[in-house]
């Protein structure tokens, strides 16, 4: 009976999940290129190929670069804004909503506002001269070497808010007398924190990596809007890779070969995370 | 189903003139027709799917007048705008492909001139040829034939041109020139010089916007065109001239030139944010289609007035063609229906409606350029006279596959600036895409 | 349950670091409404303006024009994107939370194997499976419109409504159910009258998840809603964006509009996310 429950979802599941990715994977393994399909078989040399791009060897560079850095931009903003609205100061609902808007938006939108934020002539810089503050001015997404940053920036801007209301959640679980003992056993503000509440937002601090971690690691509608991947291959994302090789340039084979290395690396950051969570469930 | 109604008097007379075996599969649809027929109305009827990205301001408007006159002629046709904007074109395109990859072809959908159509989905066998109703509408005698060897391949004719945009034009702040005694250079060298004289005292003497990096290769061939004429222009974009060569080399060495004088933030501006700058008076120049036009006027800008119009440095007596046409799908749902589309988009009265809209000049010659405005009409009368070639930037001298791949290295250029180099990348896209 | 009693607020003293915290706060809530007052300022200047001013410029004769402009294109999609998210949200919490129940409470021999399985369909990049997607919705006649857009949303949506469920419902002690099934409730039975009524809280986080990711979606949108009149409002904000000319003031305002709903939402829900995630629902 409890099978049969979740029977639909487990079939759905299967084909657009499984039935799709296994498509794709052959794909990548055919000669399809022109909006001909053509299944003849070529093996691996799709990947071959396409590692020796000069764009695709940018793509994964750029991608774990962008991860590290999103990931520590959110959690480090996420983590702070959470403890400061967990000190309940007169006002922090709405410093809350404030801080959560964000995720309401659409990426489409959030891209469209920070190009022209980062624009040079009219955007921040403009606002950084006029508060005297010129040694914050940057060529932001026009120079190559601040563009993957800039970009950063805005998705963090987006994403950050969800890993505050995690972080603020998890505060606010974590019982009040657990810090009163840490303080009633002489344990400074600082230190109880360090030794009894970073411990306990471990859990929730991982589940954030992994939901961030694979949003980053797709990312697509952001860029396409932004920077469209330049300057350069400065901001160029396997996704949008894939998107403009499949649908612009009709090498069909090549696209699926991105995805699929683009699944692998999901995978690569996802199912370690499963089979720990999973594991250490069954000894709890 | 709805999408395969048809009326009896389109079955019929279509019916006569198929074959025995396809009438088979119509007359399923003949007997839904029935069904429905207390709706139908007595002239025309069914559906008219027309795909296209023009979704905004002029395009949009160009396309409405067009459906009005459609719908004056063959009312009772249900018109269906399938419009997906975003990244010029790209998101279309996607949407494009998804469906004819599905088998769920529009009636008609918007496809530029030439290779983006012929060697996608001429070359899969999915695209029905229009020559019949080329001939029947006597197109030969107002349309050039230039612009006609873009759209045929191998003896047919595969979609008709509604527009014609000039990719090689060169804009500028008029009152600027003025004030500086520059008149609008013709060739590079006066080009370069007016830059350098201005260096001082604008901005930025040129506007560049690259985002997404067509620009720049709209540069490259309007100074391959420049530097090595549309003999050579015709022969590098067929891959019987080597991108190694000479004229190549000199045109990327042009850009490198350029780009000393361009504003710093291009790689995140539009092409609209480039003219922007005209307007607000930090730079000068712009190179780019005469679509930029429509964001001159838009901004009350007067053409010959606040700003100007020149063939881009070195191709005076040349006309680089950007060319929107409609094609017809084989199993277009309405295909009477699609076929009158056609017609309409080649008729006097069509281009006459739709071009002063999108700030393109008719593809017709016999378009009575008295309803354009100054610099259109400048264009219609060079449009007659100059040497035409396709554009590679925008899809009709060479397959998507190349043009995307040429984007890629315009990007990295922007940044090396090693000529070399990216001569020979160029020849192995070559290599690759037009063997 | 607990945790969700709030405790009662203690009255704030006037400290030197609650002088810090609402610098910081104040401080954050500037870099978050920043691109905010970009977005609102530019939709109230005229196309004249909007291409002779800086983003910061205050509109100097301000005008609706353009929220005019946009609503005209922008109004039957709205309709739309209410009837594809309310249907989609609310099929896919129930799928959701009748999985997470499955399998945080009925622990069948490989149901963390199933669960994983299903876990993992939340990471694959969409743009990957686009042409085995359409393919499949075309052979069973879903393609065109808003019915297939539900279909797909719903089974994309599994993964991640599963997912919350199954850790909110694992906060439910076992002891509970056992006595019901002493009393003889069946499976469904205790999720019915047991599981469903004290899974509120879980509800709303997935619900304001889902509808806010529906509500944004692009991709899909715009590849599986062909027919004109069911496209949703991310496509039609998109066509706000003419493929040559944008008017930047019309994008804002569509994008005023478009997010007008999910604001609201988080908003009026905001606190309520946070509680719901407090109650379990996204801790590993």
């Amino acid at each position: 009976m409890p099978i049969l429950m979740i029977a639909p979802s487990v079939v759905l599941i299967a084909i657009f999940v499984y039935g799709f990715i296994g498509r794709t994977a052959y794909t990548s393994l055919t000669a399809w290129r022109g909006v001909v399909p053509d299944y003849t078989f070529v093996g691996l040399r799709n990947y071959e190929r396409l590692f020796q791009t000069e764009k695709f060897q940018a793509d994964i560079v750029n991608t774990i670069h962008f991860t590290v850095f999103f990931l520590a931009g959110c959690l480090v903003l996420g983590l702070g804004a959470a403890v400061l609205l967990d000190q309940k100061l007169r006002g922090s609902i709405i410093f809350q909503n404030i801080f959560m808007f964000p995720l309401a938006i659409s990426f489409i939108v959030t891209g469209t506002v920070w190009r022209w934020i980062f624009n040079p002539n009219y955007g921040l810089n403009v606002l950084f001269h006029n508060l005297h503050l010129d040694f914050l001015q940057s060529g932001w997404l026009t120079s190559p070497g601040s563009a993957l940053n800039s970009l950063t920036i805005a998705a963090v801007w987006q994403m950050s808010g969800f890993c505050m209301a995690m972080f603020l959640a998890g505060l606010r679980g974590i019982p009040e007398e657990l810090r009163e003992a840490a303080r009633v056993d002489g344990a400074s503000e600082s230190q109880a924190f360090r030794y009894v509440v970073f411990p306990l937002l471990r859990p929730i601090t991982l589940s954030a990596v992994i939901i961030l971690g694979h949003i980053s690691l797709k990312i697509f509608d952001l860029v396409f809007v932004m920077t469209f991947g330049g300057p350069g291959y400065a901001t160029d994302m396997p996704g949008l890779n894939m998107f403009i090789t499949t649908f612009r340039q009709d090498l069909f084979a090549r696209g699926a070969a991105i995805a699929t290395v683009l699944l692998l690396m999901v995978a690569l950051l996802i199912v370690p995370y499963l089979i720990w969570n999973l594991r250490g469930e069954t000894e709890r | 189903m709805g999408n395969e109604r048809w009326s009896r008097r389109q079955f019929v007379s279509r019916a006569g003139k198929t074959a025995g075996g396809v009438v088979l599969g119509l007359s399923f649809a003949d007997f839904l027709a029935a069904c429905g027929a207390s709706q139908a109305p007595a002239a025309g009827g069914g559906k008219l799917e027309i795909f296209s990205w023009w979704t905004a301001g002029g395009e949009a408007d160009g396309l409405a007048e067009m459906f009005k006159i459609y719908k004056k002629n063959y009312a009772g046709v249900e018109i269906v705008n399938a419009t997906v904007a975003g990244g010029a074109g790209t998101n279309a395109k996607a949407v494009l492909k998804t469906r004819m990859e599905g088998g769920k072809p529009p009636d008609s959908f918007q496809v530029h001139a030439g290779q983006e159509l012929i060697s996608t989905w001429v070359k899969a066998g999915k695209m029905e040829p229009i020559t019949s109703v080329w001939k029947s509408q006597g197109w030969d005698n107002t349309i050039p034939k230039d612009l006609k060897d873009i759209v045929s391949s191998s003896g047919d004719v595969w979609s008709v041109p509604v527009n014609v945009h000039r990719g090689n034009a060169l804009w500028y702040n008029k009152k600027i020139l003025d004030d500086n005694s520059i008149t609008p250079p013709t060739t590079m060298d006066d080009f370069l010089s007016a830059l350098g004289k201005l260096k001082a005292k604008v901005q930025a003497p040129l506007a560049l916007g690259s985002s997404g990096n067509w620009q720049v290769q709209m540069l490259l061939e309007n100074n391959i065109l420049a530097a090595g004429g549309p003999d050579f222009y015709k022969q590098v974009f067929s891959g019987k001239a080597s991108f190694t060569d000479a004229n190549v080399k000199q045109a990327l060495s042009w850009i490198k030139s350029m780009l000393n004088y361009v504003n710093s933030d291009h790689p995140t501006l539009g092409w609209d944010d480039a003219d922007k700058r005209l307007i607000s008076g930090t730079s000068a120049f712009n190179i780019m289609g005469d679509w930029a036009k429509g964001y001159f006027t838009a901004a009350s800008w007067v053409p010959n007035k606040d700003f100007g119009a020149a063939p881009s440095p070195g191709t005076t007596g040349k006309y680089v063609i950007v060319c929107d046409t409609f094609g017809l799908p084989k199993g277009a749902p309405d295909r009477a229906n699609a076929i009158n589309w056609i017609k309409v988009c080649g008729s006097q009265e069509g281009q006459a409606a739709f071009n002063p809209k999108k700030g393109s000049i008719p593809a017709r010659t016999d378009v009575s350029a008295s309803i354009f405005d100054p610099i259109a009409q400048q264009f219609i009368a060079e449009f007659k006279t100059d040497a035409l070639v396709p554009s590679s930037a925008h899809g009709s001298a060479t397959p998507d596959a190349f043009a995307s791949g040429v984007n890629d290295e315009m990007g990295q250029f922007v940044i090396n600036k090693d000529v070399n180099k990216t001569a020979s990348n160029l020849q192995k896209l070559s290599d690759e895409f037009l063997k | 349950m607990s945790v969700l009693v709030a405790t009662p607020r203690t009255a704030t003293r006037w400290r030197p670091s609650t002088a810090v915290a609402y610098a910081l706060l104040i401080a954050l809530a500037v870099f978050y409404l920043l691109p905010m007052f970009a977005i609102v300022v530019t939709s109230l200047k005229s196309f004249n303006e909007v291409s002779r001013s800086t983003l910061w410029e205050l509109p100097k004769a301000p005008t609706f024009e353009a929220f005019g402009s946009a609503f005209d294109v922008m109004a039957p999609s709205f309709f739309n994107s209410v009837l594809l998210v309310v249907p989609a949200t609310i099929l896919s919490a129930l799928l959701g939370s009748l999985n997470g129940y499955v399998l945080s409470k009925w622990k069948f021999r490989s149901a963390n194997a199933i669960f994983a399985l299903l876990l993992f369909g939340m990471f694959i990049p969409y743009q990957s499976i686009l042409i085995p997607l359409f393919q499949f919705l075309s052979a069973i006649g879903l393609y065109g419109g808003i019915p297939g857009l539900i279909l797909v949303h719903v089974v994309y949506g599994i993964p991640i409504c599963t997912l919350i469920f199954r850790n909110y419902f694992a906060t439910v002690p076992r002891e509970l159910l056992e006595a019901a099934r002493m009393d003889g409730a069946s499976v469904l039975g205790i999720f019915r009258h047991i599981m469903l009524p004290i899974s509120v809280p879980g509800f709303v986080v997935v619900m304001i998840w889902q509808f806010t990711s529906i509500w944004n979606e692009f991709l899909f949108a715009v590849t599986i809603a062909q027919d004109p009149t069911q496209r949703p409002i991310t496509v039609a904000l998109q066509n706000l964006a003419g493929s040559l000319l944008s008017q930047y003031q019309v994008q804002m305002a569509g994008a005023l509009l478009a997010a007008a709903p999910t604001l609201l939402v988080y908003i009026l829900l905001g606190r309520y996310f946070v509680r719901g995630l407090l109650a379990g629902s996204l801790k590993g």
